[in-house]
């Protein structure tokens, strides 16, 4: 190794960051340094160094990728801080500081008052524990075996399963954003569903997240070993208005022998103002892998925030009489640009997998949907059904369709169908003419264009996801 | 039915309305009361599915002109959605379909909405179940519409059914029907008028916009105005209906000028 190089990897980390009582922040910009000091940082095994430190250096070779049907500037990934921790929001001392805005989102949703105070960052500690809550939740489940905890902690505490699964579904260098992830992650959720054991409850990101903020390089992994079955909800339907600008988040899904993965996503990022600007680039890579004979991976993802979102859920059916499923809502207004949809990677023999992707575009916003159904040559038997239905809602805005589909047995079944169609002037007269107002009419024709994809949704989120459309639709006709 | 105490309902002056610049209304003048039924026929384009359709606020139509005025308020200071909450209520002559919003819902969201606007109380879904299951009876409708898309695949006949039994959940103060009766068979019409006659009565009020006679066999108006040109030419009662039946419509526009005519003559001389 070369002199100056030895200086830059042994350099101490005097500059790397500030500290203070109130937070540590890195300094902005990302290097093998930066990587060394958040593992250093985060007291982490060698491996996991080794994995951020490969994963880097595959990133570093790779190009951010253009072929989505998405545009914005160039993202300065240099001019970002991948280390800032502990993120504390302001704690504020009563609701009035709060931006009215969000209260009267938290209103039209319906959220409880003292969720309301959590979620907006009022210091609640007296009404409302979500510690206490969270622990409550933890001992129910160490009681059948479950793990749930954060990354961080499962690094600490169960570092053989982490070491074992990590980066197994989706490799180091599977991607631009995924690698980058890999380099930098700072947390997210581990969730461990032990041999034969059916999770009792849904598990919920909600109630570890209220309390701090999860970073915009979050990292899930979720194994469910044989028989065991999860449901996993993701996010809180109440909107999330974050500062950042990336989120480059990885999900990583294992099922095993007869298991059954459930997850559901409600995302609500921050999407610019109606002009544009502003808002989050959701840049997520997920996916799951159906590794034991008859397992499943269902994903299910209501999709209605953040500027830009490039995200395909998918599913590897590895393991014989695996099922793989999609079912996805996209909703986009104002400028906002949605590139989503799924890949199915039939692998084993008789493999099923259903995709159902609703894309509803409104105000100047671009939506495509974008799916791969390839079946290999092994998988014999494989079954596909694909749906890709598009609505318009007014007339500027767009929906693309982009099916890809790749074959190698002759004895696969794939089936494509897709639709668009318009909520016209007509519907909403019609309504109109009974006394329902354009807002009331067009939720209404928009949960009955959702109604199978949010009767995949755990029911409490059904009913937050169907005002949450509403919310966002508003004031999109007339 | 004609009577005494009966209060003025409708009541609209020189309308003028265009749809996509062209001049479709020229000056309809007609006055409604509560207990009666007055049926508007004309020739095809003359206008008469247009005032439905301005009545209702259907956005296509512009008016450019004249008033109406609806137990008080002029109707044309009113969105579409607050007349029906008013109590105007607008059978479509081609009902729209709402794919995959389930008709018991759509029903219950506008009755719901109707409710609570004359302050009584909202049905849940249960009761209103049972409420327009009994509706539906009298309509001879299959309880299966309840749980189809609005409209969607139903045929020419149980669309217009469907119109009729949104009228009998929504109790208006003042029904248009426009042609009601265009695609029924005689059964289906004979179901269609026999929900009309029941819902009529002393306090309310029914337009019936129709091309034929037919119709008023079953339901029988108190008066009968000619449309042509977008003005009302002719209005007698429930024998003119007759009488357009076997002469058509020539002779009314004929006579009208011809009348015209005469008063532009006499004011010459």
């Amino acid at each position: 190794m070369s002199e100056v190089l030895q200086d830059l990897v042994n350099r101490p980390y005097k500059h790397g960051f500030v500290t203070d009582i109130e937070s540590d922040v890195a300094e902005k910009g990302l290097s093998e340094d930066t990587i060394r000091m958040i593992s250093a940082k985060k007291d982490e095994p060698e491996w996991l160094l080794e994995f951020r430190l490969t994963s880097y250096r595959a990133w570093i070779k790779m190009e951010e990728p253009t072929w989505a049907n998405v545009h914005y500037p160039k993202i300065d990934l240099q001019a970002i801080s991948y280390y800032a921790a502990p993120k504390q929001k302001p704690k504020l001392e009563s609701m009035d500081e709060v931006d009215p805005e969000l209260l009267r989102t938290f209103e039209k949703l319906g959220v409880p008052l003292h969720e309301r105070m959590a979620l907006a960052g009022v210091a609640v500690d007296v009404i409302f524990d979500s510690v206490s809550v969270a622990t409550t939740y933890k001992d129910k489940l160490a009681a059948v075996g479950i793990i749930f905890c954060s990354m961080s902690e499962a690094v600490k505490e169960h570092p053989e399963l982490v070491q074992k699964y990590l980066g197994t579904v989706i490799p180091t260098n599977d991607n631009f954003f995924a690698a980058l992830n890999s380099a930098v992650f700072t947390d997210g959720s581990f969730c461990f569903i032990p041999k034969g054991v059916k999770c009792p409850m849904e598990l919920s990101t909600y109630f570890r997240i209220n309390t701090e903020e999860t970073g915009q390089f979050e990292r899930t992994l979720i194994i469910a070993e044989d028989e065991a079955t999860v449901s996993y909800l993701e996010g809180c339907t109440a909107p999330a208005f974050s500062s950042n600008q990336l989120h480059a988040a990885v999900v990583e899904l294992v099922a095993l022998d007869n298991a059954d993965i459930k997850y559901s996503t409600v995302q609500n990022w921050y999407a610019g103002d109606k002009n544009g600007v502003g808002g989050v680039y959701n840049f997520v890579t997920k996916r799951g892998l159906a590794k034991g004979v008859n397992s499943r991976v269902s994903w299910t993802q209501v999709e209605t925030g953040s500027a830009i979102t490039w995200k395909y859920p998918s599913v590897v059916l590895l393991g014989d009489n695996s099922v793989g499923e999609f079912y996805s809502v996209a909703v986009t207004n104002h400028h906002q640009q949605a590139d989503t949809g799924t890949k199915m990677i039939h692998l084993g023999k008789n493999t099923r997998s259903t995709i159902v992707s609703k894309g509803i575009s409104a105000g100047r916003s671009s939506n495509s949907y974008r799916g791969l159904v390839r079946v290999g040559p092994k998988a014999d038997n494989a079954r596909n059904f694909s749906q890709c239905d598009s609505m318009l809602i007014g007339d500027k805005s767009g929906a693309n369709t982009f099916p890809y589909i790749n074959v190698r047995n002759n004895s696969a079944q794939v089936e494509h169908e897709a639709s668009t169609s318009k909520i016209g002037e007509d519907q909403l007269f019609y309504f109109a003419q009974r006394g329902i107002d354009a807002e009331a009419a067009v939720s209404m024709i928009i949960n009955g264009f959702c109604k199978e994809v949010f009767q995949q949704l755990p029911m409490e989120f059904a009913a937050e996801a169907t005002q949450l459309l509403g919310l966002k639709l508003e004031g999109s006709v007339g | 039915m004609i009577n005494k105490e009966s209060k003025t309902i409708l009541e609209v002056h020189g309308l003028h309305a265009t749809v996509n610049g062209v001049e479709i209304l020229k000056g309809l003048d007609l006055t409604v009361k509560s207990g009666e039924v007055h049926a508007i026929m004309g020739p095809n384009g003359s206008g008469k599915s247009t005032f439905a359709k301005v009545l209702a606020g259907h956005t296509a139509y512009e008016v450019t002109a004249g008033t109406a005025m609806f137990e008080g308020q002029n109707l044309f200071e009113l969105a579409p959605e607050e007349r029906a909450r008013a109590g105007v209520f607008l059978a479509f002559q081609y009902p729209i379909e709402i794919p995959g919003v389930a008709n018991s819902q759509f029903l219950r969201l506008t009755y719901n909405t109707m409710q609570a606007q004359r302050g009584n109380e909202e049905l849940d879904p249960l009761e209103f179940d049972d409420y327009v299951r009994d509706k539906m009876k009298r309509l001879e409708m299959s309880p299966n519409f309840l749980d189809r898309s609005v409209n969607e695949g139903f045929s020419g006949g149980e669309k217009k059914r469907n119109e009729i039994l949104q009228m009998a959940l929504l109790e208006p103060r003042l029904g248009v029907l426009d042609e009601t009766d265009s695609g029924l068979d005689i059964d289906a019409l004979s179901v269609v008028a026999h929900g009309v006659n029941e819902l009529a009565n002393k306090d309310n009020a029914i337009v019936l916009v129709t091309h034929y006679q037919r119709l008023l066999n079953y339901i029988v108006p108190d008066f009968v105005h000619v449309v042509d040109n977008g003005r009302i030419i002719k209005t007698g009662g429930k024998e003119l209906a007759l009488e357009l039946e076997t002469r058509g419509y020539d002779w009314v526009g004929v006579e009208h000028q011809a009348a015209n005519l005469a008063t532009v003559t006499a004011g010459a001389a």
